[in-house]
């Protein structure tokens, strides 16, 4: 079954590509997640807290008003926007956070590019009384500064990155570089489904809760299993939290929207699967953005959560064995999206997201009225109100 | 097939102290550059050259080396000049050129052609700080093949297992990571860097090399009374970037112990 995989490889894919210094805490890492994995009272205490924190089971809307739009195809919103602080992080952020509690971890780090992941540590280090400090990248510190303003309202420190691109990989790096020397207290919380094992199995699993209620939601909805499951993908954990449910449920497609910036014909996208190649990166072999050299190439996108020249090892199986696919979205595209959804559904969904709703309504015209969409809708859209702003023109010039 | 560095700090302790092995990056502050503060290196006493090898995400790295290395990127350093300043700097001194590098450009140029090109350039090997043996198969038959040296990391973290690997693996000496922490100059050298070399012996090491917060003369003493060699990187690239090539000399010279051997035109 394609859903047992757990790493450390995911066939050519994943590994430890990481300083030696950080092995004894990913052995402990590994170790203590599969005794929590395993062990009953974790597993209760998580579903508790999804219970009367997160707001799980998180909703499903259907919206016919923005499918006419996509062919008249059943288009079904899985409402990760309606959890605690605004997106899916949550889900994994309190997974690891009880981890590293259980194995006596006294603070948390973590990089974040949109800021949801910082916004949702940060509350998980406020809920258990854990230090916390966020790396961010100063670009994204700029363009996202209301969740710079809440994660230090919830008492954790941002610390702006301001060396190479100044952007989530950044981020990434200065995480890496604080856990290489604080590991004794320090718990590195990864945001996403990338990086060394066992970060992508460990949050893959936080977040399949996503695709095991939607499976079950559908069901009870239509009848029948969705004809498509489609997700944005930057990192990756929202699209593998939604798919890891129909893995083995062949005539269900799985569909991840990339950002493509610009146009993946420009410099300027975040298309890892569409334009990258295989390399390692942040620990893990995996597709990336690179020059022949094999640096890193800087990526662009408006929503700073797709904005990484990196994916998750899983996925870049996923693509090579066939059973997902991945295709980019440009930035006008998701920005149509997103306000293609406010209009005509009332829901603001984040800038990452509205990728994925294009992608749905490309997917309706391709499969009809007959068909059922399921999409992450993996985050609600108030932080992004500066740049949605600056991009229809939404202010009054003289107040802004 | 012996190893050009083990058969360096053989040498040195035969000469009864240890060995000085300096990092400078290649391309730094321009591949000319680079290449002379390499050899200035060598001519003030290092016994052995760390060519760091420029990088876009170099996690292990300090402000110090990061900034330098993402100088010479910004610069246009490509990796086929780091071919050329290996093959420039062993035309004209003897000392073997060990280069320091981050896995991926190794995996994008090829694994065997990288290993090929160095040896061709008379490289001695790679020093690999997010390469850990475990994931090394393809490495350690490549450099097997053209005798090259394959230097891993030991961290005072490290379980007596992954040490006994790192030891086994490892050809010319075990890098040993003096502290929990990243590149940069440090007030002490820490106190788990000789507790590690203590555990590294009794995993068999013959050779170890102890890298990360070594920047004084002191330091470089006190190490080299425990290990073979004594690894000094940011104060190098600090020099080189304040003062040129001259100030690598000094520093070196103050560092080896040696007389200062500064060409006439660069002093």
């Amino acid at each position: 079954m394609l859903r047992d995989v757990q790493g450390p490889y995911y066939g050519e894919f994943g590994g430890r590509f990481v300083p030696e210094s950080l092995i004894a805490a990913l052995d402990e890492l590994a170790l203590a997640y599969d005794q929590c994995k395993s062990d009953p009272s974790f597993q209760a205490e998580l579903s508790d807290l999804h219970r009367t924190y997160t707001g799980r089971p998180s909703l499903i809307t259907e919206v016919p008003r923005f499918a006419a739009h996509g062919g008249n195809a059943r288009i079904l919103l899985k409402r990760e926007d309606l959890n605690h602080t605004g997106s899916h992080k949550i889900n994994n952020v309190l997974g690891q956070a009880l981890v590293a509690k259980r194995i006596g971890k006294t603070r948390l780090i973590a990089e974040t590019g949109a800021g949801q992941h910082g916004v949702a540590t940060a509350t998980a280090a406020a809920l258990f009384g854990l230090e916390c400090v966020v790396y961010m990248g100063q670009v994204d510190t700029e363009r996202q500064a209301l969740n710079v303003a809440r994660m230090r309202l919830l008492g954790a420190e941002v610390v702006p990155v301001t060396t190479g691109s100044r952007t989530l990989k950044d981020a990434i790096n200065e995480a890496l570089r604080d856990w290489v020397a604080n590991v004794d207290n320090t718990h590195y919380l990864l945001g996403t489904v990338a990086g060394p094992h066992p970060f992508p199995y460990m949050v893959r699993d936080f977040h399949k809760i996503i695709g095991e209620e939607a499976r079950e939601q559908v069901l009870e909805l239509t009848g029948r299993l969705p004809d498509v499951v489609a997700a944005c993908v930057g990192g990756g954990s929202n699209a593998i939290g939604i798919f890891h449910a129909f893995l083995d449920d062949p005539d269900v497609a799985l569909v991840g929207f990339e950002a493509a910036g610009k146009g993946i014909n420009t410099p300027e996208h975040a298309a890892t699967i569409t334009m990258g190649r295989p390399g390692v990166l942040h620990g893990a072999r995996s597709y990336m953005l690179q020059n022949e050299d094999g640096q890193t190439i800087e990526s662009h996108s408006i929503s700073a959560g797709l904005d990484y020249p990196g994916v998750g090892p899983e996925h870049s199986w996923l693509h090579d064995i066939g059973r997902a696919s991945y295709r980019p979205v440009t930035d006008d595209e998701a920005m149509a999206a997103l306000r293609l959804l406010s209009r005509t559904e009332g829901i603001i969904p984040a800038i990452e997201t509205a990728h994925a709703l294009h992608g749905a309504l490309e997917l309706g015209k391709e499969l009809g009225p007959e068909s059922v969409i399921l999409v992450n809708l993996s985050g609600r859209g108030d932080k992004d109100m500066e740049t949605a702003g600056a991009y229809f023109d939404l202010f009054d010039r003289s107040v802004k | 097939m012996t190893s050009r560095v083990e058969a360096t700090l053989d040498a040195c302790r035969d000469e009864g102290r240890a060995a000085l092995i300096g990092y400078l990056p290649v391309g730094f502050p321009s591949l000319d550059e680079s290449i002379e503060a390499a050899i200035a290196l060598v001519e003030n006493g290092a016994d052995i050259v760390e060519l760091g090898l420029p990088y876009s995400d170099p996690v292990m790295d300090g402000l110090v080396i990061q900034e330098a290395t993402q100088t010479a990127l910004a610069n246009g350093f490509r990796l086929k000049d780091a071919f050329s300043a290996v093959r420039a700097i062993t035309e004209r001194v003897s000392a073997p050129i060990l280069v320091m590098t981050y896995w991926n450009p190794v995996v994008q140029y090829g694994v065997e052609r990288f290993a090929a090109d160095l040896a061709a350039a008379g490289g001695a090997g790679l020093i690999t700080p997010d390469l850990i043996p475990d994931e090394a198969a393809e490495w350690i038959a490549a450099s097997d093949k053209h005798d090259l040296d394959r230097v891993f990391l030991a961290a005072p973290s490290s379980t007596p297992q992954r040490l006994a690997t790192a030891v086994e693996r490892s050809r010319g000496f075990v890098y040993a990571v003096s502290t929990m922490g990243i590149t940069g100059e440090r007030a002490d050298v820490d106190a788990a860097a000789h507790g590690l070399v203590e555990r590294l012996r009794e995993a068999g090491a013959q050779h170890v090399g102890v890298g990360i917060g070594i920047s004084t003369s002191d330091q470089v003493r006190e190490v080299q009374s425990y290990a073979e060699g004594a690894i000094v990187g940011s104060v190098l690239v600090k020099a080189l970037s304040d003062g040129g090539v001259p100030a690598v000399a000094a520093l070196a010279s103050r560092l080896s112990g040696q007389r200062a051997n500064v060409e006439p035109g660069l002093a």
